[in-house]
């Protein structure tokens, strides 16, 4: 089976009824897409199939056949940061973190769709994502802002200054 | 490019036909073999091995997906997502609504709702009440034999045939009722889903009150307490017998005022 990974080409062989996230973890070590309830119920492991959100946990390897598939690594890194990624560490949407990457994915498409900053149809989007840290007010502030197009400056938030610091920016 | 081998599911011979003709001769006696639709219901299964099909047949690519309307009449492919079915006239855009969430609605599949098997814990098959109440055929095949018969005599032998579609006329009024989920990753406990055809017929039908989607004859002419003669509820992880005992007649009485509102 052939898929791209956040840009990046990948021939695996195996049954195609072998999960998406089994071989994104297990074979390819993308690590982003998280193995949570491995059965549908958290969205930790959901990932852009063309762009289209999905729980890679449920999803056969084989429909993921010739696809573009984005995970949390293709939004950005600690250097170049998305906008939702920026919005999420500005309104400390993270906690555990374990949710994040799934969350965010979501959010992507969201926003990808032309989402606004209704909290309704964010909550609509993102209705299938569990944060067991229970920081869903947090979560829909931060994709409602990037929904607004705002911009955030990361030196002024605590954990903005950690990240920037750790990769060498300014304090 | 890194090649690279995957250890589970290796067992199972994988199935992906490319059009319906080979996917009715790939499901043949419909024996030893699991339908995948999206994956929703099955790959769970799998992945924690409760399930290890001899053979498992993917209709994903099988051009099985589509809506399609000629004179009234819609036919919906079997492999098509449940998402695609949200915005149309109640019952069934209201009902599809109900399933899961945005991620899981787009890649679950329309047949893998219908024949979905009868849950552990919760009622299966949202979409059946809806399509029970449009009065809806299921077109399938086994051996590689297609028939097409109303769907209330396709569901109790699902299990031995391949859904290729459904199909019902479009009706005159629709309407829906359901309890709602604490959460996307619920199953409908109970819902009520009414249609009044071109000839002015009522049809209401239930899903979560048996064990597949059932009609509800004995209310159609108006007695919404009547609905308790045509289904024996039963307790589940979700609702007990009671509840959907007291539940029920009061989803039918929404449905049919309802229906008279839109007369």
């Amino acid at each position: 089976m052939n898929f791209t990974v956040n840009g990046v080409a990948h021939e695996v062989a195996g049954s195609e009824l072998t999960p998406l996230l089994d071989v994104l973890r297990n074979v390819l070590g993308v690590t982003g897409p998280k193995a949570g309830c491995h059965q549908g119920g958290c969205g930790s492991c959901t990932v852009l199939v063309d762009g289209e959100p999905r729980r890679s946990c449920l999803l056969p390897a084989g429909y993921a056949e010739g696809t573009q598939i984005t995970t949390v690594e293709g939004l950005g890194g600690p250097e170049n940061l998305s906008p939702i990624q920026q919005a999420f560490v500005h309104h400390y949407a993270a906690q555990c973190g374990f949710c994040t990457s799934g969350m965010m994915l979501a959010a992507q498409a969201y926003l990808d769709r032309g989402g606004t900053d209704d909290h309704e149809a964010i909550q609509e989007a993102l209705g299938g994502h569990v944060c067991r840290c229970t920081g869903y007010s947090k979560i829909i502030d931060a994709v409602a802002a990037a929904a607004r197009g705002e911009s955030f400056d990361l030196t002024t938030t605590a954990v903005g200054k950690y990240t920037t610091m750790a990769t060498g920016g300014a304090e | 490019m890194a090649g690279a081998s995957l250890a589970s599911g290796a067992a199972t011979e994988v199935l992906m036909p490319v059009s319906e003709e080979e996917a009715i001769a790939a499901f043949g006696d419909g024996a030893d073999i699991v339908v995948v639709g999206g994956g929703t219901i099955v790959v769970p299964e799998t992945s924690y091995r409760r399930l290890r099909p001899e053979k498992a047949l993917l209709l994903g690519r099988a051009g099985l997906a589509g809506v399609s309307t000629d004179g009234g009449r819609v036919t919906i492919g079997a492999a098509t997502p449940v998402q695609e079915l949200v915005g149309m006239p109640a019952p069934l855009g209201p009902c599809a609504a109900n399933v899961a969430d945005l991620e899981i609605r787009s890649q679950g599949t329309v047949g893998g709702n219908i024949c979905a098997g009868e849950g552990h814990e919760a009622p299966r098959g949202d979409l059946q009440g809806a399509f029970l109440a449009l009065g809806a055929t299921a077109r399938s095949a086994a051996n590689g034999e297609i028939a097409e018969e109303p769907l209330e005599v396709f569901l109790p032998k699902r299990d031995g045939r391949l859904l290729l579609s459904v199909s019902y006329d479009e009706p005159a009024a629709g309407a829906y009722a359901g309890l709602d989920r604490p959460h996307t990753h619920d199953y409908t406990a109970l819902s009520v889903s009414g249609a009044r055809g071109a000839d002015g017929t009522v049809r209401l039908a239930a899903t979560g009150a048996g064990s597949h989607g059932q009609r509800l004859p004995s209310a159609e002419g108006g007695d919404a307490d009547a609905a308790l003669n045509d289904v024996s509820p039963h307790d589940d992880a979700l609702a007990s017998a009671w509840y959907r005992t007291k539940v029920l007649p009061v989803l039918v009485r929404r449905v049919l005022d309802e229906l008279k509102e839109s007369a």
